[in-house]
């Protein structure tokens, strides 16, 4: 890791659509050097994907979304991890963090609807071992994420010409 | 009746942009490398504590030289990011943005008769505020084959007895060039030697993508006989704002307050709650617009060498300064062509004074997305002239 592999990480953080020869421009450095440079820091994990952050909303889809935070019981030599790991395991959990405060896990978790939600925490989550209590907040709008704003702001207004 | 407009009044130029301005408001889907600002909206912690100061009611005057919590911010910052040591209390004024700074500091030194030397290409306020103060401008080009430095055997060319100061600007508006250390000592000597005044315009300072800014005063004995003008437009993206500042030695300083106190009394003081928070808590914001624009520029330039257009590297502000001459055109002809049939507006280099002509002023503060749309459009204007 050098300076010029952060720099790309910022880059491909911000838009990861960007071309390779822009980003080669941008960088100073030869498209061959951007490739062999991502392609390294994807086998280290340091990248670890790349997605599109959607506006679900506006598309229409219904999806629900809730953010649930678990009391949990950590395990002796493993802490939470065990736990945390088994939570991963479900398609349904998108995010999962530890966080400290009142609550030890929170996760993010989508479905087809409330009920599909509920089932999800109550069937799933809420039975697992150490578990000792659960807190589920339903979405119900989302005006920013990953640094995007999901609401319309006026355009900048600048004069065409200032010296 | 008589001509009531006044002889100075008269001899100042009509701005060499107007018509272009007059053009493009007829116009649609232009996009426009024509603006000397940030794209960026202000970072949203100095809106918010500028909204909040109004909310307590702080919107009455402040003393003449500024909010005192914003001159000591300053007076810190300064030091710590350019080395450059300016008393708060006594060297230290807020001006309603650099326009202002430029007019007093230009006021303060200058007498009827008086020759003040102008390193152009440069901002375009400049030889008026020399006209307006009745003084002479006194243009020195910097052309590309120097990288637009200011070269010090043309410097001492346009000297004479009558020379009172200089005045510069780096990194420059309209060329991109920077100044380091070594270039600014040559240009140390001479000021020295024929006991000039210096006037450094740093605005653009932030915006240095090679290496750190070298302010004037920091170099040689320069620090007693420089006016350091600078503010908060450019690196914080507050134009409208309008605060900027004035650093000089005390005489100086006290001199340039007087005018100050009467024709402006104070900047607004909502701009300078912004300009205390900017210091206090947007050193991140800065930084990552400023590392947008390198980006930006590394794509456009390239991308104008690309199509034919030789532009050398812009080391600091936003600005791309190539040279159009191989069309046969004038940079007028240019602009106005380009903006007719490809609908890119660009700023002709004459506009700025001796040493841009045959260049136009490319801004590549706008979004990468347009950069690229007007590499294009310019290509295929550009592809009509090779021969």
């Amino acid at each position: 890791m050098d300076e010029k592999d952060l720099e790309l990480l910022r880059i491909l953080e911000d838009n990861s659509r960007l071309s390779t020869e822009d980003i080669a421009t941008m960088t100073n450095l030869t498209t061959g050097e951007v490739a062999a440079r991502v392609q390294a820091l994807e086998a280290a994990r340091i990248i670890q994907g790349y997605s599109t952050v959607v506006n679900w909303e506006k598309a229409g889809d219904d999806e629900v979304a809730a953010i649930i935070e678990l009391k949990v019981s950590p395990e002796r030599d493993f802490g939470y991890d065990r736990i945390a790991e088994r939570l991963c395991r479900f398609r349904q959990v998108r995010t999962l963090r530890l966080i400290t405060g009142t609550y030890d896990l929170q996760i993010m978790v989508t479905g087809k609807n409330m009920q599909d939600v509920s089932r999800f925490v109550s069937e799933h989550v809420a039975p697992m071992d150490r578990i000792r209590e659960t807190a589920t907040h339903i979405v119900m709008k989302t005006y920013k994420e990953n640094g995007n704003a999901f609401f319309e702001q006026p355009e900048m207004e600048r004069l065409p010409y200032s010296p | 009746m008589r001509n009531f407009i006044s002889g100075r009044a008269s001899e100042i130029p009509p701005s060499g942009i107007r018509k272009f301005f007059d053009l493009v408001l007829t116009m649609e889907d232009v996009i426009s490398l024509g603006v000397g600002e940030p794209d960026f909206r202000t970072p949203w912690n100095i809106c918010e504590s500028s909204i909040y100061s109004i909310e307590q009611g702080t919107t009455s005057y402040t003393s003449n030289r500024g909010l005192q919590s914003l001159r000591d911010g300053l007076s810190r910052n300064l030091e710590h990011a350019y080395n450059l040591r300016y008393d708060s209390n006594n060297e230290i004024i807020i001006t309603t943005g650099v326009s202002e700074g430029l007019d007093i500091a230009v006021r303060a030194i200058t007498d009827p008769g008086d020759e003040i030397l102008i390193a152009q290409p440069c901002y375009v306020s400049y030889g008026p505020c020399v006209t307006l103060a009745g003084g002479t401008q006194v243009p020195v080009p910097c052309v590309e084959k120097d990288h637009f430095k200011l070269n010090p055997d043309t410097l001492a060319e346009k000297i004479t007895k009558k020379s009172k100061a200089l005045i510069i600007s780096f990194p420059n508006n309209p060329t991109g060039a920077v100044m380091t250390e070594n270039d600014l000592k040559a240009v140390a000597d001479l000021v020295i030697d024929h006991d000039l005044l210096l006037i450094s315009d740093e605005v653009y300072s932030e915006l240095s993508y090679e290496k750190r800014h070298c302010s004037a005063a920091t170099v040689s004995d320069l620090w007693e006989r420089t006016i350091t003008l600078n503010g908060f437009s450019k690196a914080y993206a507050m134009t409208g704002w309008r605060i900027g500042y004035l650093c000089a030695p005390r005489e100086i300083c006290d001199a340039a307050l007087k005018i100050h106190q009467y024709v402006m009394l104070c900047a607004p003081v909502m701009g300078q709650v912004g300009a205390v928070e900017a210091l206090r808590s947007a050193e991140e914001d800065k930084n990552s617009m400023v590392n947008e624009y390198r980006l930006r520029r590394n794509l456009f330039v390239a991308g104008l060498n690309r199509i034919g257009l030789s532009c050398h590297v812009p080391e600091g502000a936003f600005y791309a300064f190539p040279s159009i001459e191989k069309t046969g055109l004038s940079d007028v002809e240019f602009a106005e062509q380009l903006l007719k049939e490809q609908r890119v507006a660009v700023v002709p280099g004459s506009v700025f004074g001796e040493g841009g002509a045959g260049h136009i002023r490319c801004a590549y503060a706008v979004s990468r997305k347009d950069l690229t749309e007007a590499l294009q459009r310019m290509e295929i204007f550009i592809s009509g002239f090779q021969t």
